[in-house]
């Protein structure tokens, strides 16, 4: 052994280079706040062996960047754990790189003669943020594209080549494949070949000048190894534990959902490390075609200004200064932190803020589990636009939720808690829970009590009231406009109808309160005239036509019951069309040109809700007592393929998630 | 670096900046043991950093290689019985040549899904006007093998192997002969074989799965 040993230490020289690696001096021996440029090079370490792993996974085209990150994410069996310890440690390295810097500051380490070295870090400090910068695009979601715009966009203002360097960066006009394989070229070969550079150089030139010892020493001075390089092998354990503890509780890291620049979101932020940046841009100051000064200009006299600090330094009182203007800027840079995202969680427009990242999350959560039940045969964001559950929603909100409501809300709900306390409620508005938790609420959100048809109210007004109860919460504001016409949730269900021919109900505001049709026949001679007055074999009769005329919808989530109710059903048509008579004013069956109500053969049907939101005016529905509801298919404000999403969505007839389907 | 090479290195006298010198003072009645010195000391110590420092430098790599190990742990599920419907009886040649007909059926490709798209191929023809089907892949080394029809066998242009009509070697390096595909007619006239893959170079087939 001792011999091989021989051979290869006289071939290459082996020895005496671990002994100058590790009997390095420390004057006044080892520190623990030596340990940061350590723990630097251990996590620039750790992105380099996962980001490889990554690369063998990652697909850098605009139709398989989001598919292959969740294919990691989701799929590759401990894929999460690879993508969790790349993106949390990205998530330390400014922090380390704000504490070597003031440690280097603070100790006078950029002083002479070491001044290469330090710009050599600031540098290195640069290339780690165009790392972030470049990375955070790479899983093309929501939230990468839609900040990533933002940056590039800022490099329009850069004197005379502004709008060209986008173009370069950005890869063309549009972002899109070459927008990736840009950035990942970038954040896979530039960059890293450039920090792996700088390191090397920038070791040499540490080892070349020796340490700067922290003042006072009072301790003798020690080799490198075993002192420093236990408090350094610490300092990285601790490393490594902070990171996995956080992987394994997400687990693995967030991914949003697909990027789709039709869609708006009003969660697209910068990383954390990059929020002053933004906040900063907000300050009036730089309205208008002051911009450039907020973005480039000030920035670059602040990198500038710490490049020249080993010159200011020089001066008696210049290291003083230099300590300042550091915590001076760092101070700066955690308020305007602290600002950017007090603004988000309890600013003027927090309540869209909150409710944008929660939405993020669930589109996320469904197209995952879409992907995984499925495949993907084109790209992730049409499983998306295709799914009725997403895009009916959004259709509905868009289109119908002027009018109607969903469950009292414009369909795009998120559904946060049910049956919480008052004081739990009360708990998480508070302004620490929105800044640090993920089960934050609004203030402006709605909640009601829980099992109940109650309209919802603000979370803020049922605090207020101190009502006793247990209330269920989503995250939706009050809409502006008021609702004027039915709510839909659960539209054909028997229940739905069942309450429709409840004459109190037909003219509330859930039904046709807000339409003309309270003052129609339907209410005046029937449910007013008659069913109020029915006795109870009546209204048995009723209740049996409610179930008749559901059955019309073949509705998925009723499949069962409908076979089970078969008995029920064919009385219930009995009475619809002999005892209770529905049909003297409705078709059934077959078409009545003389009917007044909209045709009640398969009523709720697909087939049924298409054809009355192409043309409500139809013959078929209401010909001359249409309220306000425009011919959506008609006037081609839909195409037939929204309004088949927004009838197969109002029907629950989408793809349903299997408890599991949602992994990690 | 030696603590003598240290102080040749770093320079002194004037121009040093007032904290370097500074620091410099204590140095001097503070000398650090030799080197030999040092490696000596505290068992404890250079075990846990050996120990610590090996396994924060393992977990990366253990979370890369997990993940690239995938492949193995995943299975390619077969559709059903895993016959495919390839073509009808009536398009293969009636003389006895064999034809070759692609085949067609749903893919998964890591995240994606393809439906109908060519997964392979086949050869097909008639033996007393009953259809018999082998693989197209050379179960030499995988390369396409091609049906000559002026010499009317299978050629593969890669190793120079040589395939009678039947599959059987009749000269060159293949370990054993062309694939035999189980085949099925179907509704009378429908083809359906079983297609599968093999893994190449060995004296049997043995399927990749």
């Amino acid at each position: 052994m001792k011999s091989l040993l021989d051979w290869i230490d006289h071939r290459t020289g082996i020895r005496s280079l671990t002994r100058e690696a590790l009997f390095e001096n420390i004057p006044g021996g080892s520190r623990w706040r030596y340990v940061w440029g350590s723990t630097l090079t251990f996590t620039i370490f750790i992105q380099f062996v996962t980001g490889v792993f990554l690369w063998m996974g990652y697909s850098a085209s605009s139709g398989d960047a989001w598919e292959s990150v969740n294919y990691i994410q989701n799929e590759m069996t401990g894929g999460w754990l690879l993508r969790g310890i790349h993106h949390w440690t990205a998530q330390l390295m400014p922090v380390l790189l704000l504490l070597h810097l003031m440690q280097v500051v603070i100790d006078g380490a950029y002083k002479a003669p070491r001044e290469v070295n330090y710009w050599f870090g600031v540098l290195l400090l640069l290339l780690v943020l165009a790392l972030s910068l470049t990375g955070y695009l790479l899983p093309w979601d929501q939230k990468g594209f839609w900040a990533t715009r933002v940056a590039t966009n800022l490099m329009n203002l850069v004197p005379f080549v502004g709008p060209e360097m986008q173009k370069l960066v950005v890869g063309g006009t549009e972002y899109g494949h070459h927008t990736l394989t840009r950035f990942f070229a970038l954040h896979a070969g530039v960059l890293p070949g450039l920090l792996v550079l700088l390191i090397v150089g920038h070791i040499y030139l540490f080892r070349r000048h020796g340490i700067t010892p922290a003042e006072p020493v009072i301790k003798r001075d020690a080799y490198f190894w075993p002192d420093q390089v236990f408090k350094d092998t610490v300092a990285c354990l601790a490393v490594m534990v902070a990171v996995l503890a956080v992987v394994i509780s997400v687990p693995g890291a967030h991914l949003g959902s697909p990027a789709d620049p039709s869609e708006p979101f009003s969660a697209a932020r910068p990383d954390w490390y990059f929020l002053f940046l933004f906040q900063f841009l907000k300050l009036p100051f730089f309205a208008g075609d002051k911009e450039v000064w907020g973005a480039i200009y000030i920035p670059g006299i602040a990198v500038g200004f710490i490049c020249l600090m080993p010159f200011i330094g020089r001066w008696k009182l210049g290291h003083v200064f230099n300590i300042g203007i550091i915590f001076v800027f760092l101070g700066g840079a955690g308020a305007l932190t602290y600002l950017a995202k007090q603004e988000d969680v309890a600013g003027p427009n927090s309540a869209m803020y909150l409710r944008g990242v929660l939405g993020d999350t669930r589109d996320a959560r469904r197209v995952t589990a879409l992907a995984k039940a499925r495949g993907i045969e084109s790209t992730a964001l049409s499983l998306l636009k295709d799914d009725p559950k997403t895009q009916g929603a959004r259709l509905f909100a868009q289109h119908c939720a002027s009018c109607h409501r969903y469950d009292g809300h414009d369909g795009l709900a998120v559904e946060l808690a049910s049956a919480v306390t008052l004081d739990e409620l009360e708990n998480r508005i508070g302004i620490m829970t929105r800044f640090f938790s993920g089960d934050a609420v609004h203030p402006d959100w709605l909640a009601r009590k829980s099992g109940t048809q109650n309209p919802w109210q603000t979370v803020q007004s049922i605090l207020d009231a101190e009502t006793d109860g247990k209330f269920d919460v989503i995250a939706s504001i009050e809409l502006q406009e008021k609702q004027s016409a039915p709510d839909l949730k659960g539209f054909a269900t028997e229940q739905w109808i069942s309450d429709l021919l409840d004459p109190h109900q037909y003219i509330s505001s859930r039904y046709f309160g807000g339409t003309t049709h309270k003052d129609g026949d339907m209410y005046k001679k029937f449910l007013n005239r008659k069913v109020s007055k029915y006795d109870a074999e009546q209204r048995n009769m009723l209740e049996s036509i409610a179930v008749a005329l559901s059955a019309q919808a073949k509705l998925p989530g009723q499949a069962v019951t409908d076979q089970v109710d078969a008995e029920r059903i064919r009385k219930g048509i009995q009475y619809l069309e002999d005892d209770i008579g529905c049909i003297d004013c409705h078709a059934f069956g077959e078409p009545d040109p003389d009917a007044d109500g909209p045709d009640l053969t398969g009523y709720g049907s697909r087939q049924w809700i298409v054809d009355f939101v192409k043309n409500p005016e139809h013959e078929k529905f209401y010909p001359d007592n249409n309220d306000r509801m425009p011919a959506f298919g008609v006037k081609k404000i839909l195409t037939d393929k929204e309004i088949g999403l927004i009838a197969d969505w109002l029907r629950g007839d989408y793809f349903k998630l299997p408890v599991d389907a949602q992994g990690h | 670096m030696d603590n003598q090479e240290e102080n040749q290195v770093e320079p002194s006298g004037p121009g040093v900046d007032e904290s370097v010198g500074q620091a410099e003072e204590p140095m001097a009645p503070a000398e650090p043991d030799t080197p030999e010195a040092a490696g000596e000391r505290r068992g404890f110590i250079k075990f846990f950093c050996a120990f610590i420092g090996t396994f924060i430098s393992v977990v990366p790599f253990g979370a890369g290689i997990w993940a690239y190990l995938d492949p193995l742990a995943k299975r390619e599920g077969g559709v059903g019985d895993g016959f495919i419907k390839v073509t009808t009886l009536d398009a293969i040649p009636t003389d006895g040549t064999p034809a070759k007909f692609a085949v067609v059926a749903d893919k998964v490709d890591a995240w994606n899904r393809f439906t109908n798209v060519s997964i392979g191929a086949v050869y097909l023809r008639l033996v007393d006007g009953v259809p018999k089907a082998l693989h197209t892949i050379c179960p030499h080394l995988g390369c396409f093998v091609d049906y000559r029809q002026g010499k009317n066998d299978f050629f593969c242009p890669c190793h120079n192997s040589n395939f009678k009509l039947d599959g059987s070697l009749a000269k060159g390096v293949s370990p054993r002969a062309m694939d035999v595909l189980q085949i099925e007619v179907r509704n009378k006239t429908e083809v359906w074989v079983k297609f599968q893959n093999f893994q190449p170079g060995h004296s049997h087939a043995v399927s990749i799965s």
